[in-house]
C-alpha cells in the first residue's frame, strides 16, 4: 500500500486511494456494469430489431445482432407506416410535433419569464398568492381538468388545432417555468434593479436590457425542460388534437398498438427509435444542464 | 435613456391604489388568469359537476352522492384502484432502494462517475409512450425474453406478464422503474454530495462500516432528500396513464387498467362525463392526501419555527 501511493500522483486525501482490485470494488463495479445492462437492454433491442429484416426476427432472439444489417424498416417508418388507412409513416407526426413543439416552448417560456420577473421584482398585493396558487395546481392531476379545458377551447374555437394545445402546453408548463425563473430572479442583487429604476428605467427596458441577459443560462435550462417535456407528451396530444394534427407519440402509439395487419416488429422498433431521438440528442448533447433542468422539472405534478 | 417628468420614486402619489404598478399586473394577466380560471376555476367545475348526472354533455342535474356509489360499486374502478395500489407499493419501495444504492455506488469515488450516471438517467429523457413501447417487444411472449431463455435450454421458464392477468403489472413495474429511477438517483446523489465528508472520518475513526454507515447515520441524514423524492414518485403514481396505454392498453382483459385510465375513458370514449368528473376527483383527493401532510412538514412548521 505504501509504495503504490509514492508511485501514483500525490494525492492529497491519502486514505481514499485504495488498491485497484480489493473486493469492495470488485463488488461495486460489478453491481454497477450488471445494472447497467438492465438499463442498456431497451435502447440495444431496438436498435438491433430496427436493422433487422423480418424473417430474422421471426426466428428469435431480440438479444442477438443482426445479420445482415438493413435500413428499409426506418425508412418504412418515416415514410410508409400506417395509422388507419393513412400510410405516410411518422413523417406526418414528426411535423406536427415540431409546428406545435417551436409555438409552445416560445410562448410558454416568453411568459413565465415575465411572470418570474414581476414577481421577483415587481411584487403587487396579491401577486405571491396566485403565484401559490400557481405551485399547488402543478400538484393537480391534470385528468381533474381536463374537460373544463375542452369547453374553454371549444368556446375559443381552438379544439382539435395545434394553436390549442399550444395554449394548453403554455398553461402547463408555467408553474413550474415560473418558478425557476422567480428563483433565478431573485438571485440577482436588487441594487441592479434599483439603478435601473433611478436611471428611469421602466417594466420592460429593465427586463429585456438587464434581466435577460443576465438569466440567459436559465433560459436554456427552461428550453431543455420544454422540449423534452412538450416532445415527449402524449395526454394532451391525444385529447386536444385531432388525427389530422396528433403529435408523434400519439401517432407512434397508434401506428404499433394498431390491431390490423401483420405486425412488423422492425417497423415498430424504427419507429419509436424516431420518435425518442429528439429528447435523446438533446439529454446527450446538453449533459449537466438537462440534470438542472429536470431536477427543477420534476417537481411538475 | 429620457428621464420621465415623474420621477418613480414618487409615483405613490397617484390617484389609485389599482394602477400601482400596472404594467407589472398586465404582464401578469397570464399568469393570474392560469391560476384563477383554469387551475381554481376548472378543477371547481369538475368537482362541481361530479354531483351531477351528466352522460355525454355536462348537464345541471343534480344526484348528489350517486356518480360516487356507483363509482365504488363499479368493478372496473376497484380493479383500477388494487392496480395502482400493487404498482404504487412496489414502485415505491423499489424506486427508492434502486435510487439510494445507486446514488450510494457512485457516491463511492468511482472511475467513469459520469459515464455510469447518464446511462442511469437517459430512460428518464425518453416518454412513456417509447418506454412502454420497447418494454412491450422485450417482453413480447413469442419473439422476446421468454423465447430466448427457453431457446438458452430452459424450457420451462415462464415470464409473460403482457398475457398474463396475475403478473400483468409487474411487466408495467420493469418499465416504469426503468424510466424513473435515474432521476431519484440522481436526486439522492445530490443529497449524498451535501453531506459532511467529517461523517465519514468520524464513523472511521469509531470503526463503523460503511453499509452500517450509511443506515445509522446518513440515511436518518437525508430525509429532507427522502421526503423529496417520496412526493416526486408518488405524484408520478398517481399520474400512470401514457406508460399503460402503450405498453399493454390495459390488457389483458381490465387487468392493468389504472384510475386515469379509467377517467379519461369513461370521460372521452364511454361518454359517461359524471362518472369521470367522480374518478377524478378521488384522484384529486388522493394527491391532497398525500401533499397536505408533506406540505405541512415543509412549509408550515418553518413558518412556526
Amino acid at each position: 500500500m505504501a509504495d503504490l501511493t509514492t508511485n501514483t500522483a500525490a494525492e492529497p486525501r491519502g486514505p481514499k486511494l485504495k488498491k485497484a482490485f480489493s473486493r469492495t470494488n470488485i463488488f461495486l463495479y460489478g453491481t454497477l456494469i450488471m445494472v447497467s445492462m438492465y438499463y442498456l437492454l431497451p435502447l440495444y433491442v431496438m436498435i438491433v430489431t430496427s436493422l433487422k429484416g423480418m424473417p430474422e426476427i421471426r426466428l428469435g432472439n431480440v438479444f442477438g445482432p443482426p445479420m445482415d444489417i438493413t435500413f428499409e424498416p426506418w425508412v418504412r417508418a418515416w415514410s410508409e407506416a400506417c395509422t388507419g388507412i393513412n400510410c405516410d409513416g411518422l413523417s406526418r407526426g414528426f411535423g406536427n410535433s415540431v409546428r406545435i413543439l417551436i409555438p409552445s416552448v416560445l410562448l410558454s417560456i416568453a411568459i413565465a419569464s415575465v411572470n418570474g420577473y414581476a414577481l421577483s421584482n415587481w411584487k403587487f398585493k396579491g401577486s405571491e398568492v396566485f403565484f401559490t396558487i400557481l405551485i399547488i395546481g402543478a400538484f393537480i392531476p391534470y385528468q381533474t381538468m381536463l374537460y373544463p379545458i375542452v369547453i374553454m377551447l371549444r368556446e375559443l374555437g381552438l379544439m382539435g388545432s395545434i394553436w390549442g394545445l399550444v395554449l394548453v402546453h403554455t398553461v402547463f408548463g408555467m408553474p413550474i417555468l415560473t418558478l425557476l425563473f422567480r428563483n433565478y430572479f431573485s438571485s440577482i442583487p436588487e441594487e441592479l434593479f434599483k439603478a435601473a429604476r433611478v436611471d428611469g428605467a421602466g417594466f420592460w427596458q429593465i427586463y429585456f436590457q438587464i434581466m435577460v441577459p443576465m438569466a440567459l443560462p436559465i433560459f436554456v435550462v427552461a428550453i431543455i425542460l420544454q422540449v423534452t417535456g412538450i416532445w415527449n407528451d402524449f395526454l394532451f396530444g391525444v385529447i386536444y388534437t385531432k388525427p389530422a394534427t396528433y403529435p408523434m407519440t400519439v401517432q407512434l402509439n397508434n401506428i404499433v398498438n394498431s390491431v390490423q395487419g401483420v405486425k412488423e416488429y422492425n417497423v415498430n422498433m424504427a419507429a419509436t427509435l424516431l420518435t425518442g431521438l429528439v429528447p435523446l440528442v438533446i439529454y446527450f448533447a446538453s449533459g449537466k444542464l438537462f440534470v438542472r433542468g429536470i431536477a427543477a422539472g420534476a417537481v411538475k405534478g | 435613456m429620457t428621464v420621465p417628468s415623474v420621477p418613480p420614486t414618487l409615483s405613490g402619489k397617484r390617484p389609485s391604489k389599482l394602477f400601482k404598478n400596472w404594467m407589472a399586473k398586465m404582464a401578469s394577466l397570464p399568469m393570474i388568469l392560469t391560476a384563477l380560471v383554469v387551475f381554481v376555476g376548472g378543477t371547481a367545475w369538475t368537482v362541481t359537476y361530479s354531483f351531477t348526472g351528466s352522460r355525454m354533455l355536462p348537464r345541471t342535474k343534480w344526484v348528489g352522492l350517486d356518480q360516487y356509489e356507483r363509482l365504488w360499486s363499479s368493478d372496473r374502478w376497484i380493479i383500477s384502484i388494487t392496480n395502482l395500489g400493487i404498482y404504487g407499493i412496489c414502485s415505491l419501495i423499489l424506486t427508492l432502494f434502486i435510487g439510494f444504492t445507486l446514488a450510494a455506488c457512485l457516491d463511492r469515488k468511482i472511475r467513469f462517475e459520469g459515464v455510469f450516471r447518464s446511462i442511469f438517467l437517459y430512460p428518464f429523457a425518453l416518454s412513456f409512450v417509447v418506454t412502454g413501447l420497447a418494454w412491450q417487444w422485450i417482453l413480447n411472449p413469442d419473439f422476446g425474453m421468454q423465447s430466448v431463455v427457453r431457446d438458452w435450454g430452459w424450457t420451462a421458464f415462464s415470464f409473460d406478464p403482457l398475457n398474463n392477468p396475475d403478473i400483468v403489472m409487474f411487466g408495467l413495474l420493469i418499465a416504469g422503474i426503468w424510466q424513473g429511477s435515474g432521476l431519484i438517483m440522481c436526486i439522492m446523489l445530490a443529497g449524498l454530495r451535501g453531506i459532511d465528508e467529517d461523517i465519514w472520518k468520524a464513523a472511521k475513526v469509531d470503526g463503523i462500516g460503511t453499509v452500517k454507515t450509511y443506515i445509522m447515520v446518513v440515511i436518518p441524514m437525508m430525509r429532507p432528500v427522502f421526503v423529496t423524492a417520496l412526493v416526486l414518485i408518488a405524484a408520478g403514481i398517481i399520474k400512470l396513464y401514457d406508460l399503460v396505454v402503450a405498453q399493454t392498453g390495459g390488457g389483458p382483459g381490465l387487468s392493468s387498467e389504472v384510475p386515469a385510465k379509467y377517467v379519461i375513458e369513461l370521460m372521452f370514449r364511454a361518454q359517461n362525463l359524471g362518472q369521470g368528473f367522480a374518478a377524478s376527483t378521488m384522484m384529486l383527493c388522493s394527491v391532497g392526501i398525500i401533499l397536505i401532510p408533506w406540505a405541512y412538514l415543509e412549509f408550515g412548521g418553518r413558518k412556526r419555527g
